[in-house]
């Protein structure tokens, strides 16, 4: 059902057919400088083939979101290199990032904005989202008049509208209800299976990680290193709730664990 | 869970139904408690959270329905009796310091004395000709000093060597008082028009400046992260993100600046008499010469209402609009 690699002869390695949409070849990246310098990642090295779903789960601190810029070319690896196919990757920011002077569905406009899309092909294209994220309703409100989850919905519609092929995501979901993860899972999933894009997940929650992806990639801390990776071959469309999400949520979450005594 | 609170959401609705209690991560707390989000209510439902809109006078909200106008007079009234309250109280003082007999009449006259030639300078015309002499040098003034700092500070932010070199010298300019510029002013200009307008021009373009260069540090890194991230850059950046970010620090900028330009500018009409051009500060100044303390106090109650107007109804409606739209409106207030 899925096979446990730790301290992984890791995918890069194994000559795969499938292009790749993303490599990171021995990354380092160090915070600060001199002694106060923090190791955020530790020469990690993975590769996403297109059209695939990658969670990657750790302890907080563990440099997940340093990883995500480095990929969004928001920052430059202090070693080692990120390569991205395609073109400008789409990032969902761990904090929602919203424009406060723009409306909602400004938000959300903003990206086809820059790529130059008409005033009237935005609207269409930012109707749908909103509808995609239940906030019809809010199109004219200002960020602040929305509750927290309602802003990561705003965000996710937001980095949806760029249509990147490749979609970075920073603990996406982790304000929300049970009820609106849920059906946000299933609308990301459907949207990946319709369009074939690729996404990086990053999340707390290891069931959520095994809900969503097609490998789940666990990172340790201090620094930040790859330590295990392992893949998921349930079927889809599959149950948070499920035992077999559940299974294999108990033994990456065990790994975890024993990830951060050994940090300790 | 009373039922009212779920009205009007779909999904909360649906969750009543569908409370599954199965342990999805978190979500779910001891025994089927469900810790849901409370489901948003819209306006429909909730009365005073729409008054609270009215109040505020929201620009975000373009659908006024017929229960707003009230509303918006009633917000008035209440932000105008503290006012009104205020200036009350503050006669009150100035007749009691009258009635005390510490200085006599003609020198200190009362409230009412004071009103009345108030109105009947206003009815004769004096002060339309001094308010239009001296708010147009305002405004001049105000004008070469806006296009000077918002030019100053946009060199100094893009050209960091400058900003370190000219940062403290800016800060120097700014504390420096205006008046302290009126007698090389002179020398240079002769008692003139520039003369003035150096020095109102010298008051007000270090706040612009400054305004204009702690507001562009202040915006928040993550802003235009995301805004790279979706493709402004250059150019783009600035107009999309970096300029609205900073609007509301700026425009305390622009509201300090015309402060410092108005006492410049009354210092000026002071020193600076230009005789034929009878102005708020030449009608002051005539006042004292004819021992007219009933004018003079008059006179300088125009000054303060035109300081006040201007910053309120320009500067302070301006302000309160950006941060209104922002959720910015202090806490306190
Ligand atoms: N700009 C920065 N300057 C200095 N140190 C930083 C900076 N950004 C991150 N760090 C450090 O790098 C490490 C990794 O941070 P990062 O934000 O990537 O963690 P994370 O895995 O995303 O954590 P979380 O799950 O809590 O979001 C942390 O120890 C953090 O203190
Ligand atoms: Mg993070």
């Amino acid at each position: 059902m899925s096979a446990v690699l730790p301290h992984a002869p890791l995918s890069v390695l194994s000559p795969s057919p499938a292009p790749v949409a993303l490599r990171l070849d021995g990354v380092t990246k160090r915070h600060g400088a001199g002694g106060d310098a923090v190791v955020a990642l530790d020469t990690m090295s993975f590769a996403v083939k297109k059209g695939e779903f990658v969670c990657v789960v750790g302890a907080s601190g563990c440099g997940k979101s340093t990883m995500l810029n480095l990929v969004a070319g928001l920052d430059t690896p202090s070693a080692g290199k990120v390569t991205v196919a395609g073109e400008r990757p789409a990032l969902m920011f761990q904090e929602s990032a919203l424009f406060p002077w723009l409306s909602v569905e400004e938000n959300v406009a903003f990206p086809l904005q820059m790529q130059g899309l008409s005033r009237k092909a935005r609207a269409a294209r930012v109707a749908e989202l909103l509808h995609l994220v239940h906030l019809d309703k809010f199109a004219k409100r200002r960020p602040h008049e929305l509750s927290g989850g309602m802003k990561q919905r705003v965000a996710l519609a937001r980095a949806l509208a760029q249509q990147a092929e490749l979609l970075l995501m920073d603990e996406p979901f982790a304000a929300l209800d049970a009820m609106m993860r849920d059906h946000l899972h299933s609308e990301l999933e459907t949207l990946w299976q319709k369009t074939g894009l690729t996404v990086v997940f990053v999340t707390h929650n290891v069931r959520e990680a095994v809900r969503l992806g097609d490998r789940v990639l666990l990172l340790s801390s201090r620094p930040g290193r790859l330590v295990a990776e392992y893949q998921v071959d349930l079927d889809r469309p599959r149950r948070i709730e499920s035992p077999e999400v559940a299974r294999l949520a108990r033994t990456i979450t065990d790994r975890l664990l024993e990830a951060a005594r050994a940090a300790a | 869970m009373p039922q009212r609170e779920l009205a009007g959401d779909p999904l909360a609705r649906a969750h009543l139904h569908a409370v599954p209690g199965g342990d999805d991560g978190g979500a779910t707390g001891r025994e089927g408690h469900v810790l849901i989000d409370m489901p948003e209510r819209t306006e429909a439902e909730d009365p005073l959270r729409a008054g609270l809109r009215a109040a505020v006078g929201d620009p975000s909200h373009d659908s006024p329905g017929p229960g707003d106008r009230p509303g918006r007079g009633r917000a008035l009234w209440s932000s105008a009796w503290p006012k009104l309250t205020a200036v009350a109280m503050a006669l009150v003082v100035w007749e009691l310091v009258v009635l005390s007999g510490w200085r006599p009449e003609y020198v200190l006259p009362g409230p009412g004395a004071v009103l009345g030639r108030l109105w009947t300078d206003l009815l004769a015309g004096d002060i339309g000709v001094a308010a239009a002499i001296t708010m147009k040098r305002a405004v001049i003034g105000y004008a070469i000093a806006l296009v000077a700092g918002v030019s100053l500070g946009l060199v100094l932010a893009r050209v960091k060597v400058l900003r370190t070199a000219a940062g403290s010298l800016l800060t120097g300019l700014q504390t420096m008082p205006s008046v302290a510029w009126f007698p090389l002013a002179i020398l240079l200009f002769q008692l003139s028009e520039a003369a003035i307008l150096a020095v109102v021009v010298l008051g007000a373009a270090p706040s612009i400046a400054i305004g204009l260069l702690t507001s562009t540090d202040q915006v928040p890194p993550l802003l235009v992260r995301a805004g790279k991230v979706m493709g402004a850059r250059g150019f783009a950046l600035y107009r999309h993100i970096i300029i609205p970010a900073a609007l509301p620090g700026f425009v305390a900028g622009l509201k300090q600046g015309w402060a410092f330009a108005w006492r410049s500018l009354m210092a000026g009409e002071l020193l600076v008499i230009i005789g034929h051009a009878p102005s708020i500060g030449v009608r002051l100044q005539f006042s004292r010469e004819l021992s007219d303390a009933e004018g003079l106090l008059a006179w300088m109650l125009v000054v303060m209402l035109l300081g006040v107007l201007v910053d309120g109804l320009v500067f302070g409606a301006l302000e309160r609009k950006i941060r209104e739209g922002r959720g910015l409106t202090a806490e306190h207030a």
